[in-house]
């Protein structure tokens, strides 16, 4: 728990997303690991945004485990949530529909 | 440390945390009987369901063992078993399965008593008074925690929880698997996207191809049903609160666990084999869970919760633990411990774990939960699918 700061906080080193403490504005400049992330949203406390550029099927990582896949393009800044990130585990019984 | 809480001796050694008289349904058509009877006994519960008749299978015993359990469960000093007379889970047979567990066990159905609902509620409240009365003589004693065991649910998550409330509680859990005693983590469905994780923490082999065996399976079987899990899993509220995947949501479940070795899965009526950490098969509605870890004896269940939730249990005390700080101003008369203060920075999740450690103490010791106080008396048993009705579709 040692990465705790008041907005947000990242579970793992592995992980590129982040988790918002509390409600924050988009624009909002943070600064996280030496670089600075502008949101490109507003996001609701709970919620993940992405701490880099990521490519459409690549793996987003919190708690430095796999919690699914990317459906598009999400850049740094980008609030995560389920129109850019879907389960990994079952896109196989989804595709079966 | 010497770690000790005051409980309720049983015959057959077991502790229970409260002493109360359970007043049982043993079909619904006489719920509103039964919910009487418990207004008018000292210390008694109502304990009713939708159920009892024309079930089959592994649904008729999953009703049946459930219902006993509930009257074996260690914070139960005795039980009034009411039926109605021409059900297939009768009275008798529930009250000579809890009677194994030595403790006092009345039962009678309704069609047996000249007078219909009324005289039946009096007979009932006259054998749950005889039982009231030897109940108020037994006081509490000095136990250990290896008599306790642990029931961790979670319900109204959000991705706050997994970060706060939930890895708080695992500590907890820890703590009474290392002073000796038990803890159950249920909600198999909600385990999915973690058994890599699981699987490092089985005992032995055995019990890690059983976890594997049960998420694959079930994996497949919704493939071979066409049924999309992801509309179910996470829920519409768990998505509102941040959480977007099952593995997301699972990771934050399973933080509840902490980190000891898994002793082996047990089925929804099954009592763990022994002490130590198990996992439950069951499948993840809340009052549906607890109504199983209380019917395999926990003798305490803490829940925690993002979104909020009222939920408890007429039998097992339920400590509501949430570390969402919107939740915990909207809804505190629902909420035992505030664990807002580790997303707020101001403390860690091991600093409220102890705050958790000692008011879990206080409720062993008497001290009544919110859901308790507010009296959240609901059950909900598992309906096995695995009847013949499973197929049958209109058209």
């Amino acid at each position: 728990m040692s990465t705790l700061k008041k907005k947000f906080i990242i579970m793992h080193f592995d992980d590129n997303c982040a988790t918002a403490l509390l409600d924050i504005s988009k624009d909002t400049d943070l600064k996280i690991r030496e670089l600075l992330i502008r949101l490109n949203q507003n996001i609701p406390m709970g919620h993940k945004f992405s701490l880099k550029d990521i490519n459409k099927g690549d793996l987003i990582k919190k708690y430095g485990q796999t919690i699914g896949i990317a459906t598009e393009d999400i850049k740094k800044g980008d609030w995560i949530h389920t129109h850019n990130l879907t389960s990994q585990y079952l896109m196989e019984v989804v595709k079966n529909e | 440390m010497n770690e000790e809480f005051m409980g309720y001796q049983r015959p057959k050694g077991e502790v229970g945390i409260r002493n109360h008289i359970a007043i049982i349904s043993s079909v619904v058509c006489v719920n509103h009987v039964v919910q009487q009877i418990a207004h008018k006994v000292k210390g008694a519960v109502a304990i009713t369901h939708p159920l009892g008749c024309g079930q089959f299978g592994p649904d008729y015993s999953n009703t049946l063992n459930t219902l006993i359990g509930l009257g074996k469960n260690p914070n139960v000093f005795g039980t009034v078993v009411v039926g109605l007379g021409c059900e297939n889970i009768s009275s008798k047979l529930l009250a000579k399965n809890i009677k194994v567990s030595k403790k006092p066990v009345e039962f009678f159905d309704l069609q047996e008593v000249r007078g219909g609902s009324p005289a039946a509620i009096e007979r009932g409240v006259k054998l749950g008074n005889r039982i009231s009365e030897e109940a108020r003589e037994l006081n509490r004693e000095t136990f250990d925690f290896s008599h306790i065991v642990l029931g961790l649910e979670c319900g109204g998550s959000d991705s706050i929880s997994g970060i706060s409330a939930n890895p708080a509680l695992g500590i907890v859990s820890d703590r009474i698997v290392k002073l000796g005693g038990t803890s159950i983590l249920p909600e198999f469905t909600e385990w999915i996207g973690t058994e890599h994780l699981l699987i490092e923490r089985a005992i032995d082999k055995s019990v890690a191809e059983q976890i594997h065996e049960l998420l694959s399976g079930f994996l497949e079987n919704l493939r071979g049903l066409g049924i999309n899990f992801l509309r179910v899993q996470p829920t519409p509220g768990n998505a509102r609160g941040g959480l977007t995947t099952i593995e997301e949501k699972s990771l934050g479940t399973i933080a509840k666990a902490g980190k000891s070795r898994i002793q082996g899965l047990i089925q929804y009526t099954e009592k763990p084999k022994g002490k130590g950490l198990w996992l439950m098969i069951e499948p993840s509605l809340d009052v549906e869970s607890m109504t199983g870890l209380a019917g395999v004896g926990a003798n305490v269940i803490v829940m925690t919760t993002g979104r909020g939730s009222p939920c408890g249990n007429p039998v097992v005390p339920v400590i509501k633990l949430c570390g969402n700080p919107k939740t915990c101003d909207w809804m505190a008369e629902n909420i035992d411990v505030d664990m807002s203060p580790i997303i707020k920075g101001e403390k860690s999740v091991e600093e409220l774990a102890e705050v958790l450690w000692l008011r879990m103490k206080k409720v062993l010791n008497g001290e009544k939960t919110q859901a308790e106080k507010l009296g959240f008396n609901d059950i909900a048993i598992w309906r096995n699918t695995a009847s013949p009705f499973q197929y049958m579709h209109c058209k």
